[in-house]
C-alpha cells in the first residue's frame, strides 16, 4: 500500500485540491502537503495526497548515471562485464 | 509513463546487474535488507534477484504496513464495528488481514477449530479460524474501504447520527493525511469522527532490528551489511533520520525509489560502500528525497500526533518509540479514548511464520502453510495480504522460479503434481538457513 506514482499537475483547484494526470487518467488529489506544487509539476501521489514533488533535473541526473554505465560497458565490450 | 518507464529499462537492468556481479567480491557475503515492502514487491516482480550474484542476498524487512499490524488492532477495529455499531473506514489491504480466532464468534469452526477428522474439513477449520474485516462486513459490520483519509471524513459528515472511525495504519507516508483530517475535523467541530491511530515509524523499527536479541540468537542469518532505505517514507522524513544508523551501527543505507533500476542501482551503491569499508547514508532517489524531507507534512504531523512510548508490531513485539497517537488536545478524536479501548495482544497462528519473516530470519518458503493453506485469496498471516508482503510477493512472482532447475541445466525437470504445489527454496540462495522439512516435503493438504 506504499506504492505511489508520479502524476502531473494539470490544474490547481480551490481548497488545496489539484487535478492531476496519471498516464492519461485524471484525478483530483489534495495538495495540502505540497502547497508549492504548480501546474506542470510532477507530484508523487499517495492515498489521495501529493506527498512530495519530483525534481526533473535530479531525475535526469539519475538517468545520466545509468547512461554512463551503458557507455562504459559499451567501451569494454569484448570480455563482457559479467566476467569477474 | 513519464518518470516510470525510464526506470524499468530491461537492458539497463542487465547492465547494472553485470556491474554488481563484477564488483561484488568473491569470498565475501553481502546481506542487504530492503526495509520497504515496495522494494520487496519490485524485487519479486521484476526478477531483480535473478540478476544478483549468489553471494548477495536480499532480506525482506518489516516495512509493509499491513504486515506489521498486530492482530489485536484488527480485533479492536472489528469490535468497534460489530459491537459498538460504528462505521469503520480503512484502506483496502487492511480488510483481509486475519483477526484473532476468538473473534470468529459462535461458528461451529470456532468451537472446534479443526472441524472434525477428515482432512478437507481440517483445512477449512484452519482457514475459517478467524474473522477479517472483510468477513466481518459480510456478517453485517459496517466496514468501508476508503482510498484516502479524506473519504472517511466525508462519510462522517454524511452520517452525523453515526460514529465514524478511521482505522489509520501505515508508515510516515500515510501519516500526514491522517493528521490533516483530524485537524480538519477539529476545525469543523465534528462530533462523530475519530481515528484509531496505528501509525508506525521507520527509524524505531530499524533500530529494533539492529538491536534485537535475535540478531545474536540467529547468528549470521540476520547479520546485515546494509539497508535499502525507504522511498516514499523518505520523501516525508528526509534522509537525515538514517544518519544515526550509518554512524552508530556502521551500516550503510542507500535510499532508493521503487522502480527496478532504482533498487538495482542502490544495491550497486551498497556493494561499493561495503567494499570500501564505508557506512554512509546515500541517496539514489534524489528526484524525490531531500535531506530534510517535506516540511509541510512534518508540521501537520507534529501538530496533531505525538510519540507512543511503546507499540506492538506484528513479528517484532513491543517496540519503543515506534508509533504515534493523537495529542491530548485532539483527544476527542482519538478512538481509543472515545471508546475506552484496551489493547489486548494476540499471538499469531502457531504455524504462521510471519514473525520470523518480518524479522528477516526466515523466508516465505520456510512456512508450512505457504502456497497450500495460505494463499493471497485466503491469507492465514499478514505477509500474504498485501502485494508488498514477503509471502504475497513470493507467491505472485517467485514460486515458479523456485521450482525451475538451476539455470546451468539445459533441460527442464519434470514438475510433479499441480503447478501450485509447495515451493522449494531458491537453490542459489540461503545455504545458511538450510532447508526445513516443510519446504522439501510436499504438503499433502489439498487446496
Ligand atoms: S505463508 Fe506467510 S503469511 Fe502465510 S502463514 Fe506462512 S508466514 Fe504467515
Amino acid at each position: 500500500m506504499c506504492l505511489a506514482l508520479p502524476s502531473r499537475v494539470v490544474e490547481r483547484l480551490p481548497d488545496d485540491q489539484a487535478l492531476v494526470d496519471l498516464g492519461g487518467v485524471r484525478k483530483t488529489v489534495s495538495i495540502a502537503l505540497t502547497p508549492e506544487a504548480q501546474v506542470g509539476d510532477y507530484v508523487i501521489v499517495h492515498v489521495g495526497h501529493a506527498i512530495g514533488l519530483l525534481d526533473p533535473e535530479e531525475a535526469e541526473r539519475t538517468l545520466a548515471l545509468f547512461a554512463e554505465l551503458e557507455a562504459s560497458q559499451a567501451e569494454a565490450s569484448q570480455p563482457t562485464g559479467a566476467a569477474t | 509513463m513519464k518518470y516510470v518507464d525510464e526506470f524499468r529499462d530491461g537492458a539497463l537492468a542487465q547492465q547494472i546487474g553485470a556491474r554488481i556481479r563484477a564488483e561484488a567480491q568473491p569470498g565475501r557475503d553481502y546481506r542487504f535488507m530492503e526495509f520497504c515492502g515496495g522494494h520487496t514487491h519490485a524485487i519479486a516482480r521484476y526478477g531483480v534477484a535473478e540478476l544478483l550474484p549468489p553471494h548477495l542476498r536480499m532480506i525482506h524487512g518489516p516495512g509493509c504496513p499491513v504486515c506489521v499490524l498486530p492482530i489485536g488492532r484488527i480485533d479492536q477495529a472489528i469490535g468497534l464495528a460489530l459491537e459498538r455499531g460504528a462505521i469503520v473506514c480503512t484502506y483496502g489491504d487492511t480488510m483481509r488481514v486475519p483477526a484473532s480466532p476468538w473473534r470468529a464468534g459462535p461458528l461451529p469452526n470456532a468451537r472446534d477449530p479443526l472441524g472434525g477428522p477428515d482432512a478437507q474439513r481440517q483445512v477449512r477449520g484452519l482457514q475459517d479460524s478467524g474473522l477479517s474485516m472483510m468477513k466481518a462486513k459480510a456478517r453485517g459490520a459496517d466496514i468501508r474501504m476508503v482510498y484516502s483519509a479524506a473519504d472517511a471524513l466525508k462519510i462522517a459528515r454524511q452520517h452525523p447520527e453515526r460514529e465514524v472511525v478511521f482505522f489509520a495504519i501505515g508508515f510516515e507516508t500515510t501519516t500526514p493525511p491522517t493528521a490533516l483530517v483530524v485537524k480538519q475535523a477539529a476545525q469543523e467541530g465534528l462530533k462523530n469522527f475519530s481515528v484509531l491511530c496505528c501509525h508506525v515509524l521507520t527509524p524505531g523499527a530499524i533500530a529494533h532490528i539492529l538491536d534485537a536479541p535475535e540478531a545474536q540468537q540467529w547468528g549470521d542469518a540476520v547479520a546485515l551489511d546494509g539497508f535499502v532505505g525507504p522511498a516514499h517514507v523518505s520523501i516525508v522524513i528526509g534522509s537525515a533520520p538514517y544518519e544515526a544508523f550509518a554512524r552508530d551501527y556502521r551500516k550503510p543505507v542507500v535510499i532508493a525509489g521503487f522502480e527496478p533500476l532504482d533498487v538495482m542501482q542502490a544495491i550497486l551503491m551498497l556493494v561499493r560502500q561495503v567494499n570500501e569499508g564505508r557506512a554512509e547514508v546515500e541517496n539514489e532517489f534524489t528526484r524525490a528525497v531531500s535531506r530534510e524531507g517535506n516540511h509541510a507534512a512534518q508540521a501537520v504531523v507534529a501538530e496533531v500526533l505525538e510519540l507512543r512510548e511503546s507499540f506492538e508490531w506484528r513479528g517484532l513485539g513491543e517496540v519503543a518509540y515506534s508509533a504515534l497517537r493523537l495529542k491530548p488536545a485532539y483527544a476527542a478524536f482519538d478512538a481509543e479514548k472515545r471508546f475506552g479501548l484496551n489493547y489486548r495482544p494476540v499471538a499469531d497462528h502457531k504455524q504462521c511464520e510471519c514473525g520470523a519473516i518480518l524479522r528477516g530470519v526466515k523466508r516465505p518458503t520456510d512456512c508450512k502453510l505457504f502456497g497450500t493453506v495460505c494463499t493471497p485469496d485466503n491469507p492465514m498471516g499478514s505477509c500474504m495480504v498485501s502485494s508488498e508482503g514477503a509471502c504475497a510477493a513470493h507467491y505472485a512472482y517467485g514460486r515458479f522460479r523456485d521450482m525451475a532447475p538451476p539455470r546451468s541445466l539445459p533441460v527442464a525437470a519434470p514438475r510433479g503434481g499441480s503447478g501450485s504445489g509447495p515451493a522449494e527454496p531458491d537453490p542459489r540462495q540461503s545455504p545458511e538457513l538450510g532447508t526445513c522439512g516443510a519446504c522439501s516435503a510436499p504438503n499433502q493438504i489439498p487446496t
